[in-house]
């Protein structure tokens, strides 16, 4: 290998970083929902009928749609016979309380409003702000989730401009980021993990399964003990989420601009 | 077993179908008696047949085991009823290709398997934490004999799942993978909805083999709902699916087009994040950056088609939901291009890079006949010289253009990087033929049909690992009664294990990196 072919490498590769995290939409994504603002018949339930979760995600009276359950396989726009959810492209929907994933009908959707369901922490801006160490741990995940938080580190979402690093140990990290509906098997480990990191310090739930058990919610394998004791600080909605959905997130809430 | 590419499932009636598949009236399927059905299946693999799958569910009180094999007349199926605590004797001795599916029946259904060599738990399937934690791992015992415990949670971004090394010094005498974190409960969810509205949960089997998984399911749901009248009688009264007859039509042509576009993407996909890593665990750079940022590349292809980077949403039974259109196939026609030229120059610097040869030649072999012998499939296998490929060169969607077989004897953690590279090659050559002749626009679902009543569909797809196993049968009523699903994982774990052995113990990381395996895909 020459220093010359290892040169065309890198000009074949130019600048591959995505400039701007913040404002990027992925082209074709099936992103954040909205919804219609006009009243359903009431005996019609396809949106639910289709709904693949086993808590269906979506409801009525009013229509919302809860992102934490969602799996953004958008059964419910195809079966809804009045055309009255669509999925968007952005990826701006993560939140940091569990009722801030609702989405409903009338409600304006814009990236600013979603963008506003993440709650700044001044003491953690402090903190973390300009440097935040990540402990991935997957209980029950599908390699989904794990393959976009990984991604979130490569060289088009290169999450270290902006100081946030996986770790390996838990004594290095700030924050839990749980992907995964929690499996009974993986309780102890979870536990253990939780234990071993220092103060301060949050969870971060990634994806629908670690969000409410997803698509296998009530599952016999599943146990999310761990989350009744620990709520997380932040939800990042999506089945898997974009690595854009999870980076604005974490900046969000970090209050970073 | 079959040493050569795999015969094709079955001739002239299904020439359109890109993967094998197989439908059985079980009204028709013989129960044979325990001896009986123990011997034919170790007579059906002597004659050269592989056994695809064995698996079991209960029936009243006894268990009703169903054996799989493919060979040179397709499909061959095996069906016995035992007393779970009678059980049978263990044919792994003799086979041990089957010791993942006698494991299972032992832990799923308290089969008893008589002198069974190896009986641990395959995923500590409806058991406690508390059993999970005394898994009863092999000792290896002398005074400079060392064990090393890696996991269940590891260094990277990764699923979870328990190493324990035996070592003496560096080397490493055994390596035993104990598994099951990850079990979330997927078969029996599989029975819970209504069978035709699966497909979100399919493509989560294994999140990184959503196509293939997707596929599978597809395949075998259309096979229950084929009108049985233009199915041919084979031997044994097996009938052949007529998927044959449905794919066929111009339709159903397209739609397996865009299926295995999904499904090769899938596949250039993944192995592009495998190289990757392979490329950054040994420590060249240049090959952990670009081929993680050409496998952006492929995974947005995807997504442009189907919305999801993970292929959610591109596969769903009776239906083509993937985009279409002149202005996309020109974008995809673009990505391709890209991924061809760039992926020409870094494969170049990869393989001829001395880091990289002196890492992963010789480092661990898995030979032709141990592939054999423990049933490896997909990548493990044609990495060691045996050429199982499920998809059907020449056939259905691999027709025209026509898919190549690529096959790599060394059976080393180069071998199968090289392989990756030859599959990546062939798949891009593909889909680039493939979708030159543009993309077909979405089709909505065909009008809901019933599942016939006590038919098995077993459908095969080839996803990146290996072969994707689908089993669904149906009741007298056509509901599903049982679903079983297969990763290629549950079979090729233990390739890694033997990969490992002899091989110093800081190389386990590259060997692993080289099967690239699913944890949730054998934990289910």
């Amino acid at each position: 290998m020459s220093l010359l072919s290892l040169l065309r490498v890198r000009l074949s590769q130019g600048q591959q970083a995505i400039a701007d995290v913040r404002t990027a939409v992925p082209a074709g994504f099936r992103g954040r929902p909205s919804l219609a603002d006009a009243a359903c018949p009431d005996d019609c339930h396809a949106c639910i009928a289709a709904c693949p979760t086993p808590v269906a995600a979506i409801s009525k009276a009013p229509l919302a749609i809860d992102l934490g359950r969602c799996v953004f396989c958008a059964e419910c726009a195809t079966a809804c016979p009045e055309a009255k959810i669509t999925f968007g492209e952005s990826p701006h929907m993560a939140a940091t309380s569990r009722d801030g994933l609702t989405l409903t009908a009338g409600r304006p959707h814009g990236d600013a409003e979603a963008r506003a369901q993440v709650h700044a922490s001044q003491a953690f801006h402090k903190l973390f702000g300009r440097s935040l160490k990540l402990r991935q741990v997957s209980a029950g995940g599908c390699n989904a989730c794990e393959l976009e938080l990984g991604a979130a580190a490569n060289v088009n979402f290169d999450v270290s401009r902006f100081g946030i690093d996986w770790v390996a140990s838990p004594r290095h990290a700030d924050a839990l980021v749980l992907s995964g509906t929690l499996t009974r098997t993986m309780r102890d480990a979870v536990r253990l993990c939780w234990d071993a990191m220092p103060e301060p310090r949050f969870v971060i739930a990634v994806g629908a399964c670690a969000i409410s058990g997803g698509l296998h919610e009530g599952s016999r394998g599943v146990d999310r003990g761990f989350l009744d004791d620990v709520a997380p600080a932040l939800y990042v909605p999506g089945c898997p989420p974009h690595p854009l959905t999870f980076v604005n997130a974490i900046l969000d809430f970090l209050g970073v601009p | 077993m079959s040493t050569a590419a795999e015969p094709p499932a079955s001739s002239a009636g299904d020439a359109a179908l890109s993967h094998p598949l197989h439908r059985e009236d079980v009204r028709a399927l013989q129960r044979l008696d325990p001896g009986a059905w123990r011997t034919q299946l170790m007579a059906r693999v002597r004659a050269g047949a592989r056994p695809l799958t064995v698996y079991g569910r209960r029936d009243g009180d006894r268990v009703l085991l169903t054996a799989v094999l493919l060979g040179e007349g397709g499909f061959s199926l095996l069906r016995t009823s035992v007393h779970p605590a009678g059980g049978y004797h263990e044919l792994t001795s003799e086979i041990p290709a089957l010791h993942c599916f006698e494991r299972e029946l032992h832990e799923q259904l308290g089969v008893r398997v008589a002198g069974h060599p190896w009986l641990r738990p395959i995923r500590y399937q409806g058991k406690d934490q508390a059993a999970m934690n005394s898994y009863p791992f092999y000792r290896v015992e002398g005074k400079e004999v060392h064990e090393v415990n890696v996991g269940p949670i590891h260094a990277g971004v990764i699923e979870p799942g328990v190493f324990r090394f035996a070592c003496f010094g560096e080397h490493v005498l055994h390596l035993e993978i104990h598994l099951g974190f990850q079990h979330r409960g997927v078969e029996e969810r599989l029975l819970r909805k209504d069978p035709r509205a699966l497909a979100p949960l399919v493509e989560t089997i294994a999140g990184d083999t959503s196509a293939a998984h997707a596929w599978a399911y597809a395949a075998a749901l259309e096979a229950l709902t084929a009108p049985a009248g233009g199915a041919r009688e084979a031997s044994g009264g097996a009938q052949e699916a007529s998927g044959g007859t449905q794919e066929a039509s111009d339709g159903a042509a397209a739609r397996a087009r865009a299926r295995a576009i999904a499904l090769e993407l899938e596949r250039v996909a993944m192995h592009l994040a495998g190289l990757s890593g392979l490329a950054a665990d040994v420590g060249f750079v240049p090959g952990a950056s670009t081929y993680g940022r050409l496998r952006t590349t492929a995974i947005n292809t995807t997504m442009n088609l189907c919305g999801s980077r993970f292929s959610r949403g591109a596969i769903r039974p009776f239906a083509q939901p993937q985009r279409g259109g002149l202005a996309l196939a020109k974008l995809v026609q673009k990505n391709l291009t890209l991924l061809r030229t760039d992926l020409a120059i870094i494969h170049e610097c990869f393989l001829s890079s001395r880091t990289v040869r002196h890492r992963l030649a010789g480092v661990g072999v898995v030979s032709a006949d141990t592939a054999r012998q423990l049933g490896l499939v997909g990548m493990a296998a044609r990495a060691s010289g045996v050429a199982l490929d499920a998809r059907s060169p020449g056939r259905g969607a691999f027709a025209a253009p026509p898919l190549d077989v690529c096959v790599e004897p060394a059976g080393d953690c180069l071998a199968r990087a090289r392989l990756r590279i030859a599959e990546l090659s062939a798949s891009l050559r593909w889909l680039e033929l493939a979708c030159a002749e543009g993309l077909a626009e979405p089709a909505a679902p065909e009008p809901a049909r019933p599942l016939l009543p006590e038919q098995l569909a077993i459908a095969v797809v080839e996803g990146w690992r290996g072969e994707v196993i689908h089993c669904v049968e149906t009741d007298e009523q056509g509901r599903v009664i049982h679903y079983k699903v297969q990763d290629p994982s549950l079979r090729n774990w233990m390739g890694l294990a033997m990969a490992v052995r002899g091989n110093e113990i800081s190389d386990f990381p590259i060997c692993n990196k080289s099967f690239d395996l699913s944890y949730c895909g054998n934990d289910l």
